[in-house]
């Protein structure tokens, strides 16, 4: 029973705690519309994600009782994160190794039908005829 | 007891893992074609009202503290605080979703329709995919997560009316854990959702 009776020992800290948790979470999401205001060019992106990312860490840690659990439903949580990392690290790797895709499979293509499509219209031609 | 509860919160979070990917692969093809039609995305995205996300954002955060409350009420055997707790997210989680049907709607009149049903008239970019691109992941995303609020309040919903009858206490709070986990992570992919669809440029 430890682990169960280990956070209701002081109801009203945890309240404290939790209260001050959500009003940091409301002042990070005004700082986030705020900074959307302000150009910064690509850092916009940047600003937003990382304060999101803060934002998830502290529900994570505080609201999902991370911080106090048992270690192992932090790694099954932080593993999800880790693998979704993997997928947009190579996705983005290779979608950003292309300088752009559609060129390299259309430009041979006129060229190539080019005269196809040239004596196509003239087949058609002789048939009207 | 113990070993019961750490076995259904191992459970919970291997789903929750599930999700996280589920809704990363939707992240990631979002990533994509913003990558692919940049101005498109950002012509697209001041139509969504700032406001509704805003305020749904704060709305979310509110239950998601209301729901850790209810925990905690139903942790140190104050079921009838729990219960009223429980309550509170529902009622939370009927705001954001009202606010949600507004946006939808407001969205379908000025022809914001996803993939092939889009019609809107007067963009910068005549003919360009771009457009119905966002408004499909923006639907299917704020979709499936509308979806899970929808889950989430029903699961709100039972647990409240339990709580009120007393099944919850210190030696047994496992659902009330549990949905709460899940709750907060609702919370958590709004919270990726608002920025990269409301305030991105």
């Amino acid at each position: 029973m430890s682990t169960h009776t280990e956070h209701a020992e002081n109801p009203k800290a945890e309240t404290v705690k939790y209260s001050i948790t959500l009003v940091a979470l409301l002042i990070l999401t005004a700082i986030t519309i705020g900074a959307s205001y302000i150009n910064f060019g690509s850092g916009n992106v940047v600003i937003a994600l990382t304060i999101a990312t803060i934002k998830g860490s502290i529900v994570a840690l505080i609201f999902m009782h991370l911080l106090h659990d048992k270690p192992v439903n932090a790694v099954i949580g932080v593993a999800g994160f880790i693998f979704l990392g993997i997928f947009l690290l190579f996705d983005f790797l290779d979608v950003g190794s292309r300088t752009n895709p559609q060129p390299i499979n259309l430009h041979p293509m006129p060229a190539v039908t080019a005269p196809a499509t040239a004596g196509a219209p003239a087949a058609a031609d002789t048939k009207k005829e | 007891m113990e070993q019961q509860f750490d076995t259904s919160k191992i459970g919970m979070w291997l789903f929750l893992a599930t999700e996280v990917l589920t809704f990363g692969a939707l992240f990631a093809g979002f990533g994509l074609m913003q990558n692919k039609y940049p101005q498109e995305f950002v012509e697209a995205h001041e139509k969504l009202k700032r406001w509704a996300g805003s305020t749904n954002t704060v709305v979310l955060l509110v239950s998601s503290f209301t729901a850790v409350m209810a925990v905690l009420m139903a942790r140190t055997n104050q079921a009838k605080k729990c219960a009223m707790y429980l309550w509170l997210t529902v009622g939370c989680a009927g705001i954001f979703m009202c606010i949600k049907a507004y946006e939808y709607t407001s969205d379908f009149e000025e022809g914001l329709y996803p993939a092939k049903y889009y019609s809107h008239v007067g963009d910068l970019i005549p003919g360009s995919h771009g457009y119905a691109t966002f408004f499909s992941f923006y639907f299917m995303m704020t979709g499936l997560h509308g979806l899970h609020v929808l889950i989430g309040m029903g699961l709100m919903s039972w647990l409240a009316i339990r709580a009120s009858r007393g099944e919850f206490s210190d030696k047994y709070y496992t659902p009330v854990d549990l949905v709460a986990l899940f709750w907060h992570l609702v919370d958590l992919i709004w919270i990726y959702l608002f920025p990269l669809y409301y305030l991105i440029t």
